[in-house]
C-alpha cells in the first residue's frame, strides 16, 4: 500500500492557524481570571501575522496535495491574504470592543481563528468534501460568535436564526454534492468536469437539480437574493465585529468555493449558469439597494447595502472572463477594507450599554469627531463608487468585465443601482455634516487597537482606489490556473 | 515646461490639494483665510505661463505630461491642454482666487472645512480640464462632486440646502454612471478593432465606429454633460442648487462647473461620435433654443434674486449649446467665448447678489427699490455686469453671442432668429430687474443705513470689470489662442462627417497597404 504524499508546507497557513486557535485557549485557561484580556487578541494577530508570512512563500508554485484534494494555486493565495487581512483588522477591531462588550474570552479569539481556516481550507479546496468541511467550519465558528453577546436577545435571535437557516442551506448543498457525485461518480471537481465532457451529460436532469441546489447554498452565504432573509436581522443582532468579519470574510469565502466549484468543477454549463446569475445578480442589486434606503439602523443599512454588493460582484460572475474573475478578486479586497472601516467607525461611535447604532445618532457627529466622520466619509463614499476610492476601481473593473462580454444591460442596471446606492450612503454624511446632533453623544473611547484597523483601512481605500496597478496584475497573475 | 521641476500641468493639478492638506493643520480663522487665498493666488500665478507661453501655431496637445497609470488596461496619467482648455483653465485658477475673497465674511463658520473644499474643488476640476485619459477625466469629474456637496449642503441656505445638495449630487451622479459604461464600451470595441488598449482620447478620436453604435454612445455621454449644463429639460437641479449655495459656491457653480458640461461636448462627446453628432444636430439645437427661451422668460418671473441669475444661466448655457452644435467656425468660436463670458458675468452677478444679500439676508427683488442712491458704486459694477451679461456692444457678451448668432444665421436661419429673440428677452428681465432693485424710491427704510462696497468687495469684482471690456474690446487676445485648435476640431469634424462611412481601423489599413 503505497502512503499519500504528505507536504506540510502546503498547509503551513492553515496548520499555523490551528496551533494559535489552541494555544489561545489554553493560555486563557491557565492565565488568571480577570476582565482584560487583550493579550489574547494579541497572540491572535501574531498568529495571523504568521500564517500570512507561511502564505507568501507558496505563491507561484502552484502546487498541490493531499492527493489532490488541497490547492495552493494564485487563487486561493490571493484570497488567503484576503482572509488573513479580514481577520487581522477583525482582531484588531476586537480588542477594544470585546473588552467593552464583556465577550472577551479566550473562545472570542480562538473561534475567530478558526473561522478564517475554514475559508482558508474554502478556497483551497478542489474536492467538495474539503470544501464542504472548510464551510462548516467557518460556519459553526460563525453561529458561535454571533450569538456572544449572551445577554442580548438580538444577539441571541441572530445566532439561532443564522444557524437554523444556515444549517438548511448547507442541507442543500450537501444535497447538491451529493447528486454531482451520484451523476458522476467522483467529487474531484477537475474529474467531474472531465466526466460530464466526456459522457456529454450537458442535459442530465440530476446535474441540472444540483446545479440550482449548489447555487441556493452558496447563494445564501454571500447573501444573494432571495436567499438574503437572514442577513439584516443577523447583522443587526451579532456583536459588531463579527458583523463587519461575516460581512466581508464570510462572503468572500462563499464566492471563493462558488467560483472554485462552478469555474472548475462545471464550466460546461456556464450558458445555463450565467442566465441563472443574470437574474441573480440584477435581484440582489436592486432589492439591497432599495431597501437600504428605507432603513434606520446603520447596521441593517450595511446589511442590505452588503447584499447590494454581493449583487456586483455577481455582475462579474456572469461575465465569468479573465477581467471578471481578477475583478472579484480586487472587489473583495477592496470591499473588505471599506467595509471592515464602516463598521470599525460603527464600533466607535458606540460605548458600553449604548450602541449608537440608530442613523440618526449620527447626526452632527461631523463636526464634533470631524477624524471619524470623515473616515466614515471615505468608506461610504467608496462603497457608492466615487472616485478616487477602492470601490469605485473595483466596480470599474466588474462593470467593466460586463461590457467586455457584451452584458450592456446589466452593466447599465449595475451602474444605475450604483446611483440609487449613492443616495442612502449620503444620507449618513448629510446627517453627520449638514445635521445638528440630536442629543450628545460624550465619554467615548478609541482604543489604539481600533485607530490602528481604521488606519490600515484608510490606506487599504485609497491605495487600492490610487494605485490599483499592482493588485489588479497581482489579481490577474493570480487566476492563471483557474480559468 | 516646469516649475520646481514639477511638469506645470501636474502641479496645477495637485497644488490646491497641497494647499487643503496644510490647511489642516491650521487653527486660526483668520490664517485659513490668509493661506487659502495666498495658494489660490499662487496657483493662478502658476497658471499665467500657461497663456504667455502657449503656442498659438499648433492644434496639437501642449505641456503634454503622459505616464502609466495602470498600464495593464492602457489607462494613462495624461494631461494636456489646447487652445479650447487653456482658457477654461485659466477662468478656473483665476475665479478660485476671487471665490476665496468673496468668502472672506460670509462664510463665518467652519473655515476650515470650507476652504479646504474649496481648494479640493479645484484639483477636481483643473484635473478634469487637462485630463486627456478617458478614465483620468471620469475620476476627476467625480471628484468634483464631493466638495461641491458639502459646499451648498454645510454652507447654503438653510432652508433647502439639504434638499439642493443631494439633488445635485443625484443628478449629475446618474448622468455619468451611463457614461461610464460608454467610456467602457467604447474601450473594448476599439479594442476589439485595433487590437489595442487604451483610454487616450487622441487615438480613440481616430476611431471609426458604426453610426448605429456611435448614436448609443453619444447618448450616454451628452446625458451626462447635458446634465452638467444644464441643458432643457434636465435642468431642474441647477436652480436649486445655485440659490441654495453660499455665493462663492454659485460663482465656481455657474463659471466652472456648467462649463464641464459644454467642455465635455467639444471635448469628448463631438470628436469621439461626430457622425451621431452630426445627426442629432437638430435635437440638440431645438433643446438648446428651447432653453435659451424658456430660461429668459422663466427668469423674468422670479421673485428671488439668485434664482432669477440661475435661470439666466440656463439661458445663456443654451447660446453656448446652439453655437456649438452650428458645427462652424464664428458658431464654435463664440460658443467657446461665450463659456469664459458666462463665467464672468454669471460669476460677477452672482458676487454682486452675494453682496447684498450679506447686508440685507434676503434676495427678494421686492424688498429692495433705489438702491443706486445709497450704494453708488455698486450701483456702478452692477450696472457694468448687468450690460455685460445682456450683451452690450464693447462689452465680453456682445463679442459672444453675436459670433453664436453668425454662426447659428449660416447653419439654419431659423435657429438664428429664434435665437436672436433670446437677446431681446434677455435684455428684458435684466434691465427690468435692475430698474426695480436699483432705481425708484427707497421704499424700504432698511435699504436707507446699507453701506457701499467696502475696499475688499471693490478688490473682488476690479478684475471682472477689467475682463469684461477686455474681452470685449479686445478679443482677439482670446481668439488667437483658441484659432488653431477650434479649426482642428471643426475639419476633423467635417472629415468624418463627410465621409459617411467608418474610418478603416489601423489593422486594415496596414493589411490594404501590403
Amino acid at each position: 500500500m503505497k502512503l499519500p504524499e504528505i507536504d506540510l508546507y502546503l498547509i503551513a497557513p492553515e496548520i499555523i492557524l490551528t496551533a494559535f486557535g489552541f494555544l489561545v485557549l489554553l493560555v486563557d485557561v491557565f492565565s488568571p481570571k480577570t476582565e482584560r484580556k487583550g493579550y489574547l487578541g494579541i497572540l491572535s494577530l501574531i498568529g495571523i501575522v504568521m500564517a500570512f508570512f507561511y502564505t507568501l512563500p507558496l505563491m507561484g508554485t502552484g502546487k498541490s496535495g493531499f492527493e489532490g484534494m488541497f490547492v495552493a494555486d494564485g487563487f486561493s493565495l490571493f484570497l488567503k491574504i484576503i482572509f488573513l487581512i479580514i481577520a487581522f483588522i477583525t482582531l484588531l477591531i476586537s480588542i477594544g470592543y470585546a473588552e467593552r462588550e464583556g465577550i472577551a474570552f479566550g473562545e472570542y479569539y480562538a473561534l475567530i481563528l478558526f473561522s478564517t481556516l475554514g475559508m482558508s481550507l474554502m478556497a483551497s479546496g478542489t474536492h467538495l468534501i474539503v470544501i464542504f468541511l472548510g464551510l462548516e467550519t467557518m460556519s459553526i465558528a460563525i453561529y458561535v460568535l454571533a450569538g456572544m453577546l449572551r445577554e442580548d436577545r438580538r444577539s441571541v435571535e441572530s445566532a439561532f436564526k443564522y444557524f437554523l437557516l444556515g444549517a438548511f442551506a448547507t442541507g442543500f448543498l450537501l444535497y447538491g454534492i451529493a447528486l454531482l457525485y451520484g451523476a458522476t461518480g467522483s467529487l474531484y471537481l477537475k474529474e467531474i468536469s472531465e466526466y460530464i465532457a466526456s459522457k456529454n451529460l450537458f442535459r442530465n436532469p440530476m446535474l441540472m437539480i444540483s446545479l440550482v441546489f449548489l447555487t441556493i447554498g452558496f447563494g445564501f452565504k454571500i447573501a444573494s437574493v432571495p436567499f438574503h432573509m437572514w442577513t439584516p436581522d443577523v447583522y443587526e443582532g451579532a456583536p459588531t465585529s463579527i458583523t463587519a468579519f461575516m460581512a466581508t470574510g464570510v462572503k468572500a469565502a462563499g464566492f471563493a468555493a462558488f467560483i472554485r466549484v462552478f469555474f472548475t468543477a462545471l464550466p460546461q454549463f456556464r450558458p445555463d449558469w450565467t442566465s441563472i446569475m443574470w437574474l441573480l445578480s440584477v435581484a440582489t442589486m436592486t432589492v439591497g439597494n432599495i431597501v437600504a434606503i428605507s432603513q434606520t439602523n446603520i447596521k441593517r443599512m450595511l446589511a442590505y447595502s452588503s447584499i447590494a454588493h454581493a449583487g456586483y460582484i455577481l455582475v462579474a460572475f456572469v461575465a465569468g472572463n479573465d477581467i471578471g474573475i481578477s475583478g472579484i478578486l480586487f472587489y473583495l479586497m477592496a470591499y473588505a477594507f471599506m467595509n471592515l472601516g464602516a463598521f470599525t467607525c460603527v464600533i466607535l461611535l458606540g460605548k458600553k450599554g449604548e450602541e449608537n447604532t440608530l442613523i440618526t445618532d449620527y447626526s452632527g457627529i461631523g463636526f464634533k469627531y470631524p477624524l471619524l466622520a470623515a473616515s466614515m466619509t471615505v468608506f461610504l463614499l467608496s462603497m457608492a463608487g466615487i472616485p478616487p476610492l477602492g470601490g469605485f476601481m473595483a466596480k470599474f473593473y466588474v462593470f467593466s468585465a460586463a461590457v467586455k462580454e457584451k452584458f450592456y444591460w446589466l452593466a447599465i442596471l449595475g451602474v444605475l443601482n450604483s446611483a440609487v446606492s449613492v443616495y442612502y450612503y449620503l444620507r449618513v454624511t448629510v446627517l453627520m455634516y449638514f445635521r445638528e446632533p440630536q442629543r450628545e453623544i460624550t465619554g467615548l473611547q478609541f482604543s489604539p487597537a481600533s485607530i490602528l484597523a481604521l488606519i490600515f483601512a484608510l490606506i487599504g481605500t485609497f491605495y487600492m482606489g490610487l494605485f490599483p496597478a499592482n493588485i489588479l496584475s497581482f489579481a490577474q497573475r493570480s487566476i492563471a490556473g483557474l480559468m | 515646461m516646469t516649475i520646481f521641476g514639477i511638469p506645470i500641468l501636474s502641479l496645477l493639478v495637485f497644488f490646491p490639494l497641497l494647499g487643503a492638506g496644510v490647511l489642516l493643520f491650521i487653527k486660526r480663522e483668520e490664517t485659513l483665510r490668509w493661506v487659502a487665498l495666498i495658494f489660490a493666488l499662487l496657483e493662478f500665478l502658476f497658471s499665467l505661463p500657461l497663456f504667455f507661453k502657449f503656442d498659438t501655431t499648433t492644434a496639437a496637445m501642449q505641456f503634454v505630461e503622459d505616464w502609466w497609470w495602470i498600464e495593464s488596461y492602457g489607462i494613462s496619467y495624461k494631461l494636456g491642454i489646447d487652445g479650447i482648455s487653456l482658457l477654461l483653465v485659466l477662468l478656473t485658477t483665476f475665479l478660485t482666487v476671487l471665490c476665496i475673497l468673496c468668502s472672506w465674511t460670509a462664510i463665518t463658520f467652519r473655515v476650515k472645512e470650507y476652504m479646504i473644499s474649496f481648494l479640493f474643488l479645484e484639483t477636481g476640476m483643473v484635473g478634469a480640464l487637462v485630463a486627456l485619459d478617458l478614465v483620468l477625466f471620469y475620476v476627476f469629474w467625480e471628484v468634483m462632486l464631493v466638495p461641491m456637496y458639502l459646499l451648498i449642503g454645510v454652507w447654503g441656505d438653510p432652508k433647502r440646502r439639504i434638499y439642493a445638495a443631494i439633488k445635485f449630487f443625484l443628478f449629475t451622479m446618474a448622468g455619468s454612471v451611463l457614461m461610464l459604461v460608454a467610456i467602457l464600451a467604447l474601450y473594448f470595441l476599439h479594442q476589439k478593432a485595433t487590437g489595442k488598449a487604451t483610454f487616450d482620447v487622441l487615438e480613440l478620436y481616430q476611431f471609426g465606429l458604426p453610426v448605429g453604435t456611435q448614436y448609443w454612445l453619444f447618448a450616454a455621454f451628452a446625458l451626462a454633460f447635458a446634465i452638467k449644463v444644464p441643458m432643457f429639460p434636465f435642468h431642474t437641479w441647477l436652480p436649486d442648487a445655485h440659490t441654495e449655495a453660499p455665493t462663492a459656491g454659485s460663482v465656481i457653480l455657474a463659471g466652472v462647473l456648467l462649463k464641464m458640461g459644454t467642455y465635455g461636448f467639444l471635448r469628448f462627446a463631438i470628436p469621439l461620435f461626430p457622425n451621431a453628432a452630426y445627426e442629432l444636430m437638430p435635437l440638440i439645437s431645438v433643446l438648446a433654443l428651447i432653453g435659451i427661451i424658456y430660461g429668459a422668460l422663466v427668469s423674468m418671473v422670479q421673485p428671488d434674486l439668485k434664482r432669477l441669475v440661475a435661470f439666466s444661466s440656463v439661458s445663456h448655457l443654451g447660446y453656448v449649446m446652439l453655437g456649438m452644435f452650428a458645427f462652424n467656425t464664428q458658431g464654435v468660436q463664440g460658443s467657446i467665448y461665450q463659456m469664459l463670458n458666462h463665467g464672468i458675468s454669471t460669476g460677477s452677478l452672482f458676487l454682486i447678489v452675494g453682496m447684498i444679500y450679506e447686508r440685507r439676508h434676503t434676495r427678494m427683488i421686492a424688498e429692495f427699490g433705489g438702491l443706486s442712491k445709497v450704494m453708488p458704486i455698486y450701483a456702478a459694477f452692477f450696472m457694468i455686469v448687468t450690460l455685460s451679461s445682456i450683451g452690450l456692444p464693447s462689452t465680453n457678451g456682445f463679442v459672444g453671442e453675436f459670433l453664436i448668432l453668425l454662426g447659428a444665421f449660416r447653419s439654419n436661419t431659423v435657429y438664428g432668429v429664434l435665437g436672436a429673440t433670446g437677446v431681446i428677452l434677455g435684455a428684458a428681465y435684466m434691465l427690468w430687474m435692475f430698474q426695480r432693485v436699483m432705481f425708484g424710491k427707497i421704499t424700504n427704510p432698511k435699504n436707507e443705513g446699507l453701506k457701499d462696497l467696502n475696499a475688499r468687495e471693490i478688490i473682488t469684482l476690479v478684475p471682472m470689470v477689467i475682463l469684461i471690456f477686455l474681452m470685449g474690446i479686445y478679443p482677439k487676445l482670446f481668439f488667437s489662442k483658441m484659432d488653431a485648435s477650434v479649426e482642428k476640431f471643426l475639419n476633423d469634424f467635417k472629415g468624418r462627417v463627410e465621409m459617411k462611412t467608418d474610418l478603416p481601423s489601423p489593422k486594415l489599413l496596414a493589411e490594404i497597404k501590403k
